[in-house]
């Protein structure tokens, strides 16, 4: 049999977990947790593109989620467009933002990056929590329905709000890794690897590393931003906490802890950091504890993530 | 002018705060090349400490120098079994194994002490003095005169003492440290140390203003941190101006513009500087060998 290329194995391997999961949830308050997964892993994923391939940092990417989400809200109220094309709307709002700021941010690296991108995302928060006569301010605001249940019922299929995010999620999700996939092998992405392990030698063999540069955080932050705009119509409701800095770290947090240099390694660390909130409800009293501590073990332990580290052990084990 | 004068007061109050996280930050990166993302847990752990602490029965000053050395065996204790077991870690793993520390000690705080709002009463009572149409709390000069006071031992401790100077050397370039004899790593758990000790001393003077509780760390953490890119993330001098202008900026916003968005224009101003100064208003350009 012929080997599968890693990007068909991680597509088949995703597609395979959204369509059998379902068999072995309980309860159907699961599928509401399989479509949180999906989503935070969609944002994951664009994280891979510009943490794992491009190698830089960003402790403000919620700020996009909270433009996508945002958009989403009140686009619908405001211009009378459909949710669904305030995504859209919302994404490219984000596109240009991110091209806008990440300019003269990216200039910068390692620490620096970090404290710019985090300030730019306390700002994006700090407007959707002050400015309440358009966003509702900290209490948050009502997102419109995308109509896409009353569709279905017309057709006699009748799904669960959690059910058909569910199936949106894992097909956002999908499409999402598929470009990540092929952007990893095009030109292009070979580039932005090179710049993770050398901008200097980068720069020699003729690339160009600022906009390499640019292009994966304008890349990454449509992704964070699509992700925040279906979370905002999942839950039919935002509030500014999307763009707040525990949600950057968040997503940060979970692209580390899979493994950032793959978008399979993002999507398993989007799925420990969603899932085990939710089972830790028990200890909530020790729920920062115990992710606190998880984060230094993992990072100190297992540097490059939970699946590369898994899958070298296993690689080394089996050819004993 | 009565109403600027206060908003200068409030300004180099807060400021001299910011400036003692940010000397915190300063130190435990020139010698270790981490930026500590718990630092502003220190702060918090300094005055909680002290809260409860006093709450047992210990005299106010006893309870401050307990929880200002308790902070500084929790500094110790981070570099011990989180960043030494880490070192060659890339910049990422260790933002995230700080960030980590700090939600860490936060769980820690919600479960030891509890989840309400505390203080303990000022060091010299609260009645205020009036210059010049405004007015200052006895509580605001500990906290100016506290910094300074800091700053000046430090200053001393670097340029007068030998352990000072293995620190700055350290701080300058490792290997070559190692080199003549020092001992390197003793010199980062002393900064662990040093900069929780500062840390939780900035908790102790500032909880009877602004009182304090288990989640006041993330803010100060991260306006001390801007204080020190703003200082240039490299000499004590550097976050001592950094702290104040932050402070400043802040009071004066909150005055003459908007409340709401006090904290907004800090990040602002800090973006402008790594715009226009990408090392800060005091750091050199940095040469990357290849």
């Amino acid at each position: 049999m012929a080997r599968l290329s890693p990007r068909a194995a991680t597509l088949i391997a995703l597609a395979a977990i959204a369509l059998l999961a379902p068999l072995l949830f309980p309860s159907s308050f699961y599928y509401r947790i399989g479509a949180l997964i999906f989503i935070n892993g969609l944002s994951v994923i664009g994280l891979v593109i510009l943490v794992g391939f491009a190698g830089q940092v960003s402790l403000g990417h919620a700020g996009f989620a909270g433009i996508g989400a945002y958009t989403c809200a009140l686009a619908p109220v405001h211009v009378g467009l459909h949710p669904a094309l305030a995504m859209v709307l919302g994404a490219a709002i984000s596109a240009v933002v991110a091209w806008l700021v990440g300019r003269p941010i990216l200039r910068l690296s390692g620490h620096f990056l970090a404290v710019a991108t985090l300030g730019f995302g306390i700002l994006v928060y700090m407007v959707l929590n002050n400015e309440s006569w358009l966003t509702g301010g900290p209490d948050g605001i009502a997102v419109a329905d995308i109509g896409l249940r009353d569709l279905l019922r017309d057709y006699d299929i009748k799904v669960t709000a959690s059910q058909l995010w569910y199936w949106l999620g894992a097909a956002a999700l999908l499409v999402g890794a598929f470009l990540a996939l092929n952007l990893q092998n095009s030109p292009t992405g070979r580039a932005l690897r090179s710049l993770h392990d050398s901008e200097v030698a980068a720069r020699t063999i003729g690339i160009d590393v600022a906009r390499m540069k640019l292009t994966a955080f304008v890349v990454s932050a449509v992704y964070t931003s699509v992700a925040g705009s279906m979370l905002a119509m999942m839950n039919r409701f935002v509030t500014p906490d999307i763009a707040g800095f525990m949600h950057s770290v968040e997503l940060l947090t979970m692209t580390v802890l899979g493994g950032a240099g793959a978008v399979f390694g993002g999507f398993v660390g989007a799925s420990i950091l969603t899932a085990l909130p939710q089972l830790l409800t028990v200890f909530e009293e020790y729920e920062n504890l115990l992710l606190g501590v998880i984060m230094m073990l993992v990072m100190i332990f297992l540097r490059e993530g939970l699946v590369p580290s898994i899958a070298r052990r296993l690689r080394r084990g089996g050819s004993k | 002018m009565s109403e600027f004068l206060q908003f200068f007061f409030s300004g180099i109050t807060v400021g001299a705060v910011y400036a003692l996280v940010a000397l915190g930050f300063i130190i435990i990166y020139n010698s270790s090349g981490v930026v500590n993302f718990a630092q502003g847990e220190f702060v918090m752990l300094g005055g909680m400490s002290t809260v409860f602490i006093h709450a047992l029965g210990a005299p106010l000053f006893a309870a401050a120098l307990a929880a200002i050395l308790i902070t500084a065996a929790v500094g110790v204790a981070l570099n011990k079994l989180a960043i030494e077991p880490a070192r060659g870690a890339s910049v990422v793993a260790l933002i995230i194994i700080t960030i980590g520390a700090s939600i860490f000690l936060r769980g820690v705080a919600q479960i030891v002490f509890d989840k309400k709002i505390h203080r303990f009463p000022s060091f010299s009572g609260d009645a205020p003095f009036e210059i010049g149409g405004a007015t200052i709390l006895p509580q605001s000069l500990w906290i100016i005169g506290g910094a300074l006071a800091v700053f000046f031992a430090l200053y001393l401790f670097f340029t007068r003492t030998l352990t000072g100077k293995a620190v700055l050397a350290t701080a300058n370039n490792k290997l070559a440290a190692r080199l003549v004899g020092i001992n390197t790593n003793f010199v980062m758990t002393l900064s662990f140390a040093l900069s929780a000790a500062i840390g939780a001393l900035a908790g102790v003077l500032v909880t009877p203003v602004t009182l304090t509780s288990y989640d006041v760390g993330i803010a100060l953490a991260l306006k001390g941190f801007a204080a020190a890119i703003l200082g240039g993330m490299g000499s004590p001098f550097g976050a001592l101006v950094g702290g104040l202008l932050v402070g400043l900026i802040e009071a004066m916003t909150a005055g003459y513009i908007s409340s709401e968005y006090k904290e907004a224009v800090a990040f602002l101003v800090i973006l402008v500087v790594l715009f226009v100064m990408p090392h800060g208003i005091f750091g050199r350009t940095k040469l990357d060998r290849v």
